[in-house]
């Protein structure tokens, strides 16, 4: 296992496989099926300061090789996630990302402050990049002076390494990256969803209740691996890449782009097994590669 | 326990137009009960991509097998339908919560309304509820008598009505119209089908108990991603239920409809 262990800003990592935020709850039912100790970290849903009932169904949708979802960043709220799920996730030898999502700084402070001094958090994941509700940060995501104020304002609360999420919905994400950067984040996660829509054969009408969805899948990756490729050579701190990710093969072309670790999101729906399986495969990967230790291929495309 | 495991395919069968009965063995049929589902991957590509949910039709604990009816319809099923005999199936389940089998006691009897592809899961819990002792009444709803299927089996397990949008075969209307001409004597009813169906179930027997089956979109399957969420009537705890995880199956009242 010594082969895949990564360090990155609070996080040590046995493998640089996690499962990516919104696609795994809090680990629960996952639980049930395998061991999460295994998982190089667990990215937790969408955590607000309120409970959030989300929006109208149907909320999923399914395209070529992707699928559109607008969940409206459904959760039970802060006190809930710190006093029973992150209690929960307590019982498994795997470190948490919380990923914060709110309405206005003070939201992100809030829930920042709190939930940063959780035991098992060791890093936040700042969302500024649903573009699922009107309150889910995405005008903190498409605005680099914005970004990185919310970016000051988190990490001068935040007990624990702050990495922030960026959107690919903007004309260019080099600019939000380098802007986040200089706010003081420790790291930068990417990307999420791209703002999609599918209409009805029948109706003509847009599937999705809300019109519009995030797109997700193995449709997405080559748009998420040209932006970390752009993102790696413009800034100076760690990203863990998302997008797509299905298969070992997936994670050797994020990290070759630049990126330390690697989430998986949709592919858990299409195969819960997967993150394990692709923690099996990812040795062999490597004898293939002639590469000892798997640091050893970040950014290697711009070598 | 929720598995995952590529079953082999050991029939496939068309019994209706467009409509479909697949057989696939293997272990995870030891944990199944009436009303659960499976979430089938239909193809190793990318595309489709997501699974596909399909109720549970007969389970057959001896032989380690069970069957699903579906509507072949969509990019998925369609492929689904392609499989035939020796050939793998990779299924996710047996997932949610089923029908109660016990609501009803020795001697009881159970009213059992289905619509369209709603009918499939109705079959086992007939089987299991005249296995219990329970005289069972079914009465099934489809559009016209070309997509209809399983009248032998029915009718084999009790008093078996079929109703056709179009009237070609059994009682013209809906199932709501042979429920107030024939108006059966029963303790408690189970139900899956269209909403519109078990909406008017709901308000045609607001004193009985009763169970109801859903259906959503679905993402995960297993309650993780809140894509198949459903508002609850305002008497529950909770404001929303999870159709995968908490359901597919209710008692009656507990969904808005
Ligand atoms: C708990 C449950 C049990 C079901 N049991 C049966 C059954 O026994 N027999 C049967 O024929 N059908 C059943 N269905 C409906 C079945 O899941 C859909 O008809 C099927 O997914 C359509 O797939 P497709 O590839 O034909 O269509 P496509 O249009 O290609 O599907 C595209 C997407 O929409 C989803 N979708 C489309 N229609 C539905 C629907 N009605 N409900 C939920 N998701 C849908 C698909 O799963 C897929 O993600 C059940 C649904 C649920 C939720
Ligand atoms: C159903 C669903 C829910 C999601 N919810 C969240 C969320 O709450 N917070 C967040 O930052 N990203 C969320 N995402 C985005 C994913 O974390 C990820 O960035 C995106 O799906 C791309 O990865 P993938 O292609 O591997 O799925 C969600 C994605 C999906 C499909
Ligand atoms: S489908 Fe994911 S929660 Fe039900």
């Amino acid at each position: 296992m010594s082969r895949l262990t990564i360090q990155l800003p609070g996080l040590e990592l046995k493998n640089p496989i996690m499962p990516a935020s919104g696609c795994f709850g809090f680990g629960r039912e996952y639980a049930q099926l395998y061991d999460l100790s295994k998982l190089g970290a667990i990215m937790i849903k969408a955590t607000t300061v309120e409970t959030r009932p989300g929006n109208p169904t149907p909320r999923v949708a399914e395209t070529a090789a992707g699928m559109l979802n607008a969940i409206g960043l459904q959760n039970p709220g802060i006190d809930k996630v710190m006093n029973e799920e992150l209690k929960f996730l307590e019982d498994y030898d795997v470190p948490i990302i919380a990923n914060v999502a709110g309405t206005e700084t003070a939201d992100y402070v809030e829930v920042a402050q709190r939930i940063s001094t959780a035991a098992n958090v060791k890093a936040l994941e700042l969302n500024i990049s649903c573009p699922n509700v009107k309150c889910g940060g995405i005008q903190f995501g498409t605005d680099p002076a914005t970004a990185r104020e919310l970016v000051e304002a988190v990490k001068a609360v935040s007990e624990v390494p702050v990495y922030v999420k960026l959107s690919p919905n903007v004309t260019s994400i080099v600019d939000i990256a380098q802007a986040v950067e200089a706010g003081g984040a420790d790291g930068i996660t990417m990307i999420n969803t791209l703002i999609g829509m599918r209409l009805d054969e029948r109706t003509g009408k847009p599937v999705i209740a809300n019109g519009t969805g995030g797109l997700s899948g193995p449709a997405v990756k080559p748009v998420a691996i040209r932006m970390v490729y752009e993102v790696y050579k413009a800034v100076n701190i760690p990203i863990i890449g998302m997008g797509g990710v299905t298969e070992a093969q997936d994670v050797i072309d994020f990290m070759s782009a630049g990126a330390s670790a690697v989430a998986v999101g949709t592919a858990n729906f299409v195969d819960h097994f997967v993150c394990p399986t692709i923690i099996d495969e990812l040795p062999a990967k490597l004898d293939k590669l002639g590469v000892e230790h798997i640091s050893e291929i970040i950014g290697r495309s711009h070598r | 326990m929720i598995r995952q495991e590529k079953m082999t395919v050991v029939s496939q069968k068309q019994i209706a137009t467009n409509i479909f009965e697949l057989t696939l063995h293997g272990e995870l049929v030891q944990d199944m009960t009436p009303g659960q589902f499976v979430h089938v991957k239909v193809s190793d590509s990318l595309e489709p991509l997501l699974r596909r949910p399909i109720s549970i039709a007969n389970i057959d604990k001896d032989n380690n097998e069970f069957t699903m009816i579906y509507r072949a319809e969509g990019r998925g099923t369609k492929v689904l339908a392609t499989n035939r005999e020796g050939q793998l199936v990779n299924v996710l389940g047996p997932i949610g919560n089923g029908f109660p089998v016990d609501a009803v006691k020795e001697g009881g009897t159970a009213l059992l309304v289905g619509g369209g592809i709603g009918v499939p899961p109705l079959h086992e819990l007939s089987k299991q509820l005249n296995a219990r002792g329970v005289k069972t009444i079914h009465v099934l709803g489809f559009q016209t008598e070309d997509v209809c299927f399983y009248e032998e089996e029915f009718s084999a397990l009790g008093e078996t009505h079929y109703v056709t949008v179009d009237g070609s075969k059994g009682t013209k209307g809906f199932v709501t119209n042979v429920l107030a001409s024939r108006a059966p004597e029963f303790d408690v009813f189970y139900s899956c089908g269209p909403l519109p169906m078990l909406k008017a179930l709901e308000g045609f027997y607001p004193e009985k108990e009763g169970y109801l089956s859903f259906e959503e979109r679905m993402g995960c399957g297993i309650g993780a991603c809140f894509a198949c969420v459903c508002k609850t009537t305002d008497q529950v705890a909770k404001d929303y239920v999870k159709v995968c995880s908490d359901g597919p199956v209710f008692p009656k009242g507990t969904v808005a409809l």
